[in-house]
């Protein structure tokens, strides 16, 4: 095997496994329908409906406990 | 002073708006003037013999395309990454005197390169490679330039208060690390001056002119995977994220699935970057990899009709806003012309169509319902958004804004479809031949058959053009409009009649 096979096989691998996380992936945000932090994925939607700057956050992140 | 609340900063979105304003309307002229040249050859040396070599289609058309895509079009992302990145992540540029630095450095370096680029361009310096035609100094400063771009993007990201990232935001990193990414392999080039020749020469050529780093098919292989990526991470990537922002803003509702928007980012971002070799088949890059690069492209179909589909139906239960507001119509029609514009590419890609689409006016009729249906109407829909909140006036003429997009349309229309005809029989012509294999036709005749097509083309184009003018005009007067409105509107902008 030359390496211009073996490349084309070690594509066709990464190829397989991509998509099998690609689905892994749509099995999880379709069945689990929120992410880890229990926030439903839909209400990120809000992100841009409410984007004053003093509307409140969907996921705030407190400044103060980051320093 | 001190007691004034927090406001959305958009000085650096501003400078942007104009500067796609201003470049748009360059590009495009640069582009109907192309247009003309090619249905009516005198207009090559309308300035005379003289200037002959400033004005012919050769010298002008990489000026068309890199002031549409680095000018027009990066400028509009720019614009709205300054607008849309704060609202969403909820943190003003106003809160930290070093983003508000780097965003005005990355205006002015940004109005150095394209300074740099019009003038090498018209003296006729250029690389030679589609897209990438600037000389190695241009090169670094446009490295810096993006630099400073993704200081701005993490920058205020870690500034925000908004802990999730919108779907938007996903698709201005990508457009980031995807251009950077690109831009760098591409444009890996040797300066000749550092170069020796057979004969023991030294200081080859002007100290500008550079030579690519790759050679032959390898050359080719990583230009096309550029240029077709290109297109990817400037003209859908981009793009796509004003979408999300823009027209759930402005109809109030919220995007149909944000689930489906997350899969068609991984899909979109897992898939593109193979789809370049389509720019490649039946040349002498390897068959598995023309063969790779047409299945890739068909496959792209299903992450972009996934946003788009995506677009169309966050309009459910909505439609009478599109027949009101010309501002929807611009964005529902431009998710309909990414749709188009992304069936047809692949439909191009499948080996036996580029057979014949390659090479011909096909192409550069896909090219265009993609970029004026799409990337231009996007544009102009989101700079039509932020004007009323930007500068806080209302939109100073809602019926000139209706009459610029039937103008328009019917432009890109007449510029399509003239572009398939003339392409199409181009291919054909092409090809014919009679029973021992002579071709039937010789060059000439296909250009006296596709002139009225050019003709159409020129006129669909100088409609487009005369649109973006009266977007230019609606746009100035609403900023120097004396209607000001005092509190923002959440979602509809305020039109003027
Ligand atoms: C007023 C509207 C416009 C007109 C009349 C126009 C006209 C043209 C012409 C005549 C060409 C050369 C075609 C050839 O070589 O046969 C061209 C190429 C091109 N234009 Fe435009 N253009 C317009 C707007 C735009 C916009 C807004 C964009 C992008 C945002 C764009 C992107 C391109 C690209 C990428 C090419 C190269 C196509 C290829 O190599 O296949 N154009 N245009």
């Amino acid at each position: 095997m030359n390496i211009a096979e073996l490349s084309a096989y070690g594509y066709f691998a990464l190829t397989v496994f991509l998509v099998v996380v690609l689905y892994g992936y749509i099995y999880h945000l379709y069945t689990k329908k929120r992410d880890a932090e229990g926030h439903d994925y839909e209400e990120y939607s809000n992100m841009a409906l409410n984007d004053d700057i003093g509307s409140t956050p969907v996921k705030p992140l407190s400044r103060d406990k980051e320093n | 002073m001190e007691n004034r609340p927090l406001e959305y900063d958009y000085t650096v979105a501003k400078m942007f708006m104009l500067t796609t304003i201003i470049l748009g309307i360059v590009g495009m002229l640069i582009g109907v003037i192309l247009a003309f040249e090619l249905a009516f050859p005198s207009v090559n040396t309308i300035l005379g013999s003289g200037l002959a070599e400033y004005t012919n289609f050769s010298r002008l058309r990489p000026l068309h395309t890199d002031a549409v895509i680095f000018g027009f079009t990066l400028s509009g992302i720019f614009a709205t990454w300054y607008y849309v990145g704060q609202r969403v992540l909820k943190v003003s540029m106003a809160e930290s005197g070093l983003l508000m630095f780097i965003g005005k450095l990355h205006f002015w370096l940004y109005i150095v390169g394209v300074a740099a680029v019009v003038v090498s361009l018209f003296a006729g310096v250029t690389t030679s490679k589609e897209y990438a035609e600037f000389e190695w100094p241009i090169d670094i400063a446009i490295v810096v330039v993006w630099v400073l771009f993704g200081m701005s993007i993490f920058g205020l990201i870690g500034i925000r208060r908004e802990k999730s990232l919108y779907i938007s935001v996903w698709y201005y990193i990508a457009t980031f690390l995807g251009i950077a990414m690109l831009y760098l392999f591409n444009n890996m080039e040797v300066p000749t001056m550092l170069a020796t020749s057979p004969a023991g020469e030294t200081a080859i050529g002007n100290w500008w002119h550079s030579v690519s780093m790759y050679a032959g098919t390898n050359d080719a292989l990583v230009q096309w995977w550029y240029g077709h990526n290109a297109v990817a991470f400037g003209f859908t990537v981009p793009i796509v994220a004003m979408i999300y922002y823009f027209l759930p803003k402005e109809s109030g509702q919220a995007i149909y699935s944000y689930k489906l928007s997350l899969l068609s980012f991984w899909g979109l971002m897992f898939v593109y970057l193979w789809a370049g070799g389509h720019h490649l088949l039946y040349s002498t890059v390897p068959d598995w990899m023309q063969t790779m690069g047409s299945i890739f492209s068909v496959i792209l179909i299903l992450p972009s009709w996934g946003s788009a589909i995506n677009m169309l139906l966050t309009m459910k239960g909505e439609w009478q806003q599109v027949a009101a507001s010309p501002l929807i119509k611009f964005m529902v029609l431009g998710s309909t012309f990414y749709m188009f514009s992304t069936l047809e590419g692949p439909i191009q890609a499948i080996k036996s169509v580029n057979a014949i689409a390659h090479f011909t006016d096909w192409i550069v009729g896909h090219v265009h319902d993609g970029v004026l249906g799409w990337v231009g109407f996007m544009i102009m829909a989101a700079l039509y958004h932020m004007a009323p909140r930007v500068f806080k006036r209302e939109i100073y003429s809602k019926s000139l804004m209706a009459a610029q997009f039937w103008i328009q349309t019917l432009g890109v229309v007449l510029y399509f479809t003239s572009m398939w005809i003339a392409g199409i029989t181009q291919g054909m012509m092409w090809r014919a031949h009679d029973e021992f294999g002579n071709l039937a036709y010789s060059f000439i005749d296909t250009v006296t058959v596709l002139h009225p097509y050019y003709a159409i083309r020129g006129v669909g184009g100088l409609l487009y053009l005369v649109g973006f003018l009266l977007f230019a005009y609606n746009i100035y007067k609403t900023w120097t409009s004396d209607k000001e409105v005092d509190a923002e509107r959440l979602n509809q902008s305020p039109m003027g009649a």
